[in-house]
C-alpha cells in the first residue's frame, strides 16, 4: 500500500492548485481576503500552456490511491519540469528565446510565480519523494529523499542559477543579446589584466592586484595565526585567555570597521599620523590607502580565523609524537623541523587557503582604503552602481572572481583535505609538549605582542570612538554621536524614534532574526543527510552545499540581482531576497558545525531509533536534535551574526525600505561622519553579544555528556563485517 | 509446518565494487535463536542489517513474517535490534528509552509507561526508570537496551554482537540471560557474533559466513562434529588440520591414516585419497612413551586448569595445538613425545577448499 504520506501531498497539490494566487502579487493574506487570489485553476483557462499543470494534480492522485508509485514520480517530475519550462520560456515580455515565437507565433506574456507556484512546485516535490521512496529509494525512506530533493531543489535556485546568469549575462550587451565580441573586449580589458605597475607607476590590473593581496593576506595571516597559536599552546605565557577573546571579536565585528579605525589612526589627519608630523616631522601622506592599508586591516580581521585552525591543528598533534623523538635524542629545533611542522603542514595550507578565499571575497576593508588600488569585488560594485551601469562588465568580473576563489576552494578540498595526519583518536595522550626552540620562541613574542597591542588599540577605538568627541585628540566622553542615531523623541503622536539610525537597525534586526532558525535549520538537515546518509551522487550534493561558501558575496550580489531582477522569479526589492541571501550565503557554517557534531555522535543511535519504528523525520526531531544543541547554538549564533555584519552582498540588495545596518554605516563613514559609525558599530558589537548570551539561554545547555562515544562503541560503518 | 519468521531468497549486497553479502539464502524457523558466525569481513553484520532494513539488498528478495519486506524502510518493518554499542539515546532516561518504540507506534505515555515498566522489569532494572544511561553501569546498559527492544514484541528480534563491550565475566552471565529469555518469551532471535565458543552456547542453529558466503548453516553439533570445510573446522573448535589420507571401509566407516598413525571414523562420503583430519586440542593425546606419531613438545603453558602444549611432528609445517587436563605430570619443552588422537574428536575434511 502507498503510505499514506503520498495520498496526503497529492490531496495537498490540489490546495494551490485551486486556493493559492498563481501568480506573484504583493500579500497573500490580502489577495486571499478581498477574494481575488487568482489559482492556477482559474488562470489557466486564458493561458492554455497552463493546462498540463492542471492535469498533474488528478494524476497523482489517482497513482498514489492505486499505489501506482512509478507512474506517481513520472507525472510529479513532468510538472515539475513543465512548470520550469514554461514559466522560463513564457516572461513578462513575451518569449524569452526569440525562436520560440518563430515556432509559435505571437509572444503570450506571463508575470512572476507566485505563492501558488511555490506550493504547486513544493507538493510535486514531496510526491516524487514519496513515489521513488515507495520504490525502495533510500531505504524507502521519503524523509530523507524529500530533504535531498527540496534542499537540491532550493541551492539550485538560489545558487546555482544565480551563477549561471552571471554566466551568461557576461556574454550579453546591456540590452541582452549575445555579444561574444564584446565579452572579449571587456574580458581582455586593461583595468583587470593589465601588469603596468610593473613598469611605471600606474596601478596594475584589479585581476593581478586581488591575488596578489590575497597571497599577501594568505602567508601573512597564517603565519601570524601560528604565532599566536604556538605562544597560546606552548609558551608559559598567560596569554591564552587573553588571546581567545580576541580571536572571537572580528567574528562580531563588521569587516569595515577595521578599516575605519586604522584611518582614524593612521589616515592623512590620524591621530597617530598627526603625533609623527609634530614630533618627529614625519611628512603626513596617504600610504594607508592601497594595498598596505587593506592588507593590515584584513590580517586584523582574518589572521583570527587561521588562529582558530591552527590551535586545533597544533592540539591534535600527540605530545606523545615530540616526546617519543626527544627519548631519540633530537633536540628542540630538531623535533619541531621533523615533526611538528610536518604534521601541522596540511593545517597550515588550509589556514592560508582559508585567508586567501576571505580576502579576495572581502569588500568592506577595500571599499574604505583601497584608494587607487582596486580590486575585484569593490570594482564589481563600482561597474553596478557607478555611472557605467555595466552589468556585462560587472559580470565578468564576477566570473574572474568566482574563478580565482573556487580554484582555492576545489584545491582546498581535494588536496589538503585528503592530507591530513592528526587524527583525534578520543583516547588520552599523557604527553607533554617539549618547549619551543628559543629562537621561535622569541620570534613568536617578537610578533605578537605588537600585534595584540595594535588589536586592542584598533578595538579600543571601535567600541569607545564612538562615545568620546574626536579620538586621539578630544577625550571628552559624549553621546552626541549615539543620540544623533540612536535617539528617541516624544512629540505629537507620542513617543517614537527619531534617530537616524532606527530604520536600518531595526530592519537588520527584523531580517537577521528570520534568517537565524532558518539558516540554521537548511544547514542542519544539510548537514544530517550528509554525515548520516548514503545515496548516488552524494559527492556532487555536497559540493554544491559548500560551493556557496566559496562565492564571494559580491558576486551573490550581483547574481541575485541579475537572476531574481524579473519573472519567473521577481524577488529584488523586498525583504525576501535579503533573507534569501543570508541563509544561502551563511548555510556552509551551519553545514560544518552539523558535520563536525554528528560526527561525534555514533550512527547506531539512528539506527536504534530506526528498528523501534520511529520513522527518519521523527529520529531527525527526537534523537538527533537534542544531542546537537551545541551545534544548534553555533549555527544560529553564526547566521544570525554574519547576517548583522554582512555587507557585501546585501550592499547590492537594499533599497530605501529596506535598509540595513551595515550599508548604512558604510554610508556615514564614505562622508567622513566617524563618530556616528563607530557609535553604530559599538552598538552592533553589544546587540551581538547578548544575542549569543539569549540564544544559548534559549536553546539550553546539553544535558548529557558525550558518553557515547567513550563507550568504546565501534561505529558500524560500511565495512564492518 | 509453519511459515519462517525470516527468509533470504539469493540476497546480494554490494558496495561499489564491494560484495558483502554474496547470493546467500536461508530460512530462520520462529521461536529458535540463529546466530551468524564468522570472523571480521564475513559479511555477517551486513546479512544482520539487511533483516533489520538498515541496509536495502542489490538483488535478492527478504521476507518477514511470510510477507515480502525487501523495499521497506527499517521504521515500517517488525524487527528490533540491539546494538553493539547499545546505541542508547543520551539525552533520554532508561524510561523514556525504553517507551520511545511504543511512542513512536502512536501509544499514549501511560500506555507506553505501562508496557515498558513490565520489560523492564523483565530484565531487572525496576528502580532505574529516571537513570540517564551514562549513570548505568555497562552491563545495565546492556539490560535496557534489550528491554527497549523487546518491549515492542517485534517478530524477530537482532543482536549484533551484544556482549562485545562488556567484561568476561559479565559476558556468561548475560549470555545465559538471553537465551533464558529467548526461551521463555519464543522470541525469534537472530544474533551475530565472531565468538565461537558464545555461539555454540546459545544457538539452536548457526550459520558460519565466510567472504560473503555462507560456508556452513547447522545446529551446533553438526558443525564441531562434521565441518564442511576447512575453514568451519579451523574457526570452529580451532581444530589442528593435518594432510592424511582417507580410505573408505564399509559404508560409513573410514581410516585415515598419518605417518604410522591410523584413525578409524566416519568417512562422511568425502572422495578417498588425500583428505585433512581436523584434530580439536584436547583430543590430542600425549605420553612419554607407548605407540603414536613421534613428535616433540616445543613449548608448553600452564593455565591452572590445564596445561597447553606446541607439539612439532616431523614433516608438519604447524605446531600440533594440544590441551591436556593432566596438570599433575606435566610435559617439558624439548622432550620427545608420542602422539594419538582421541576418535571423539576428529572428523575428516576435503582437501581443497572449493
Amino acid at each position: 500500500m502507498m503510505p499514506l504520506a503520498a495520498r496526503a501531498w497529492a490531496v495537498a497539490l490540489a490546495v494551490p492548485a485551486l486556493l493559492l494566487p498563481w501568480y506573484g502579487q504583493e500579500s497573500l493574506l490580502a489577495a486571499l481576503r478581498a477574494g481575488d487570489a487568482m489559482p492556477l485553476a482559474m488562470v489557466a483557462w486564458a493561458r492554455p500552456w497552463l493546462l498540463p499543470l492542471l492535469a498533474v494534480p488528478l494524476v497523482a492522485l489517482a497513482a498514489s490511491w492505486r499505489d501506482a508509485p512509478r507512474l506517481l514520480v513520472a507525472v510529479s517530475l513532468a510538472g515539475l519540469a513543465w512548470l520550469c519550462l514554461e514559466s522560463l520560456a513564457i516572461t513578462h515580455r513575451g518569449w524569452a528565446w526569440a525562436w520560440i515565437g518563430g515556432l509559435l507565433g505571437a509572444a503570450p506574456t506571463q508575470p512572476a510565480l507566485g505563492w501558488g507556484a511555490l506550493g504547486y512546485a513544493l507538493a510535486c516535490t514531496m510526491l516524487a519523494a514519496a513515489g521513488l521512496a515507495r520504490r525502495g529509494w533510500c531505504r524507502g525512506d521519503m524523509f530523507v529523499l524529500g530533504a535531498i530533493l527540496l534542499i537540491l531543489g532550493a541551492i539550485l535556485i538560489f545558487v546555482f542559477w544565480p551563477v549561471m546568469t552571471v554566466l551568461i549575462s557576461a556574454v550579453r550587451d546591456n540590452d541582452g543579446a549575445f555579444a561574444p565580441v564584446l565579452f572579449w573586449e571587456k574580458f581582455s580589458d586593461r583595468s583587470i589584466w593589465g601588469l603596468e605597475c610593473l613598469s611605471d607607476a600606474r596601478s596594475c590590473g584589479a585581476a593581478w592586484n586581488t591575488l596578489f593581496l590575497a597571497v599577501l593576506v594568505g602567508v601573512l595571516s597564517t603565519l601570524l595565526g601560528l604565532a599566536f597559536a604556538l605562544v597560546a599552546l606552548r609558551t608559559g605565557l598567560p596569554l591564552k585567555g587573553p588571546i581567545r577573546l580576541l580571536s572571537l571579536l572580528p567574528i562580531i565585528t563588521p569587516p569595515f570597521v577595521i578599516g575605519l579605525a586604522l584611518i582614524i589612526m593612521f589616515g592623512r589627519a590620524g591621530f597617530i599620523t598627526s603625533f609623527l608630523y609634530q614630533t618627529f616631522d614625519i611628512p603626513r601622506s596617504r600610504w594607508l590607502y592601497g594595498w598596505p592599508g587593506v592588507a593590515i586591516a584584513q590580517l586584523l580581521a582574518f589572521t583570527p580565523i587561521a588562529f582558530l585552525v591552527l590551535v586545533g591543528v597544533l592540539q591534535a598533534v600527540a605530545p606523545s609524537l615530540e616526546e617519543a623523538a626527544g627519548t631519540l635524542r633530537a633536540g628542540r629545533w630538531h623535533i619541531f623541523r621533523t615533526i611538528t611542522w610536518p604534521l601541522i603542514r596540511p593545517g597550515l595550507a588550509n589556514a592560508f587557503l582559508i585567508g586567501f578565499i576571505e580576502s579576495m571575497a572581502d569588500f568592506g576593508n577595500p571599499l574604505m582604503l583601497g584608494g587607487s588600488f582596486n580590486v575585484l569585488s569593490t570594482d564589481i560594485f563600482f561597474a553596478v552602481v557607478g555611472a557605467a551601469h555595466d552589468q556585462g562588465r560587472a559580470a565578468i568580473l564576477g566570473i574572474v572572481l568566482l574563478a580565482f576563489t573556487m580554484a582555492a576552494f576545489t584545491s582546498q578540498r581535494l588536496w589538503v583535505g585528503t592530507r591530513s595526519y592528526t587524527t583525534v583518536t578520543g583516547k588520552g595522550d599523557g604527553g607533554v609538549p617539549p618547549p619551543l626552540p628559543l629562537g621561535l620562541r622569541a620570534a613568536c613574542y617578537a610578533t605578537v605582542l605588537p600585534w595584540l597591542a595594535l588589536t586592542v588599540v584598533v578595538y579600543g577605538i571601535i567600541l569607545g570612538g564612538g562615545f568620546v568627541v574626536s579620538v586621539g585628540r578630544d577625550h571628552t566622553p559624549t553621546l552626541k554621536y549615539f543620540l544623533t542615531a540612536f535617539s528617541i523623541d516624544r512629540g505629537v503622536g507620542g513617543w517614537f524614534l527619531s534617530g537616524s539610525a532606527w530604520s536600518s537597525f531595526l530592519t537588520t534586526m527584523q531580517l537577521s532574526v528570520i534568517a537565524m532558525p532558518l539558516t540554521a535549520a537548511l544547514g542542519l538537515l544539510t548537514a544530517w543527510l550528509l554525515a548520516r546518509q548514503e545515496f548516488r551522487g552524494r559527492g556532487a550534493f555536497e559540493f554544491l552545499t559548500m560551493m556557496s561558501f566559496a562565492i564571494p558575496g559580491t558576486v551573490i550580489g550581483i547574481s541575485y540581482i541579475l537572476a531574481f531582477n524579473t519573472p519567473p522569479v521577481e524577488l529584488t526589492g523586498t525583504g525576501t531576497i535579503l533573507v534569501l541571501a543570508f541563509m544561502f550565503r551563511n548555510m556552509p557554517v551551519g553545514i560544518r558545525a552539523g558535520i563536525a557534531s554528528l560526527a561525534q555522535i555514533d550512527k547506531s543511535l539512528d539506527e536504534a531509533s530506526l528498528t523501534l519504528g520511529a520513522r527518519s523525520g521523527r529520529t531527525f526531531r527526537l534523537v538527533i536534535l537534542p544531542i546537537l544543541r551545541p551545534a544548534i547554538i553555533a549555527a544560529m549564533v553564526y547566521s544570525f551574526v554574519r547576517a548583522v555584519t554582512a555587507v557585501s552582498a546585501v550592499i547590492f540588495l537594499t533599497t530605501a525600505q529596506y535598509q540595513l545596518a551595515t550599508v548604512y554605516i558604510v554610508g556615514r563613514a564614505e562622508i567622513g561622519e566617524y563618530g556616528i559609525a563607530l557609535a553604530y558599530s559599538a552598538v552592533l558589537i553589544v546587540v551581538m553579544v547578548a544575542a549569543l548570551i539569549a540564544i544559548r539561554a534559549l536553546v539550553g545547555e546539553q544535558r548529557i555528556g558525550r558518553r557515547q562515544a567513550d563507550t568504546g562503541a565501534v561505529p558500524i560503518g560500511l565495512s564492518a563485517s | 509446518m509453519t511459515e519462517p519468521a525470516v527468509t533470504f531468497r539469493a540476497v546480494t549486497k554490494r558496495y561499489g565494487r564491494v560484495t558483502a553479502v554474496d547470493d546467500v539464502s536461508f530460512d530462520i524457523a520462529p521461536a529458535s535463536l540463529v546466530t551468524l558466525l564468522g570472523p571480521s569481513g564475513c559479511g555477517k553484520t551486513t546479512t544482520l542489517r539487511l533483516i533489520a532494513g538498515l541496509e536495502h539488498a542489490s538483488a535478492g528478495r527478504i521476507g518477514i513474517g511470510g510477507a515480502d519486506v525487501t523495499t521497506l524502510s527499517a521504521a515500517d518493518r517488525d524487527v528490533s535490534m540491539v546494538f553493539q554499542s547499545y546505541a542508547l539515546f543520551p539525552h533520554m532516561t532508561v524510561m523514556e528509552n525504553a517507551c520511545y518504540g511504543l511512542r513512536a507506534s502512536g501509544l499514549t505515555r501511560a500506555q507506553a509507561e505501562a508496557r515498558a515498566a513490565d520489560k523492564l522489569r523483565l530484565v531487572g532494572l525496576t528502580g532505574f526508570e529516571r537513570r540517564l544511561p551514562s549513570e548505568l553501569s555497562g552491563g545495565q546498559q546492556q539490560r535496557v537496551a534489550v528491554a527497549r527492544a523487546i518491549v515492542l514484541e517485534p517478530q524477530v528480534l537482532l543482536f549484533d554482537e551484544p556482549l562485545s563491550n562488556l567484561d568476561a565475566k559479565l559476558r556468561r552471565r548475560v549470555r545465559d540471560e538471553i537465551r533464558a529469555l529467548q526461551q521463555d518469551l519464543h522470541l525469534t532471535v537472530v544474533y551475530v557474533t565472531h565468538d565461537q565458543e558464545e555461539a555454540l552456547a546459545v544457538s539452536d542453529r548457526i550459520i558460519v559466513m565466510s567472504q560473503a558466503r555462507i560456508a556452513q548453516d547447522g545446529t551446533p553439533r553438526e558443525l564441531y562434529e562434521a565441518p564442511a570445510s576447512r575453514f568451519v573446522a579451523d574457526f570452529i573448535g580451532n581444530a589442528n588440520l593435518l594432510p592424511v589420507t582417507l580410505r573408505h571401509d564399509d559404508a560409513t566407516m573410514g581410516t585415515a591414516t598419518l605417518g604410522a598413525l591410523a584413525v578409524a571414523l566416519p568417512h562422511r562420503n568425502l572422495p578417498a585419497g588425500p583428505a585433512l583430519l581436523a584434530v580439536r586440542p584436547h583430543a590430542v593425546r600425549l605420553s612419554a612413551t607407548g605407540d603414536g606419531l613421534a613428535g616433540k613438545v616445543a613449548h608448553a603453558a600452564y593455565l591452572g586448569g590445564h596445561m597447553e602444549y606446541g607439539v612439532e611432528l616431523p614433516g608438519i609445517e604447524d605446531e600440533l595445538f594440544a590441551i591436556a587436563t593432566d596438570i599433575a605430570q606435566p610435559l617439558r619443552a624439548g622432550q620427545d613425545v608420542r602422539v594419538r588422537f582421541d576418535p571423539g574428536g576428529v572428523a575428516v575434511v576435503r582437501a581443497e577448499e572449493e
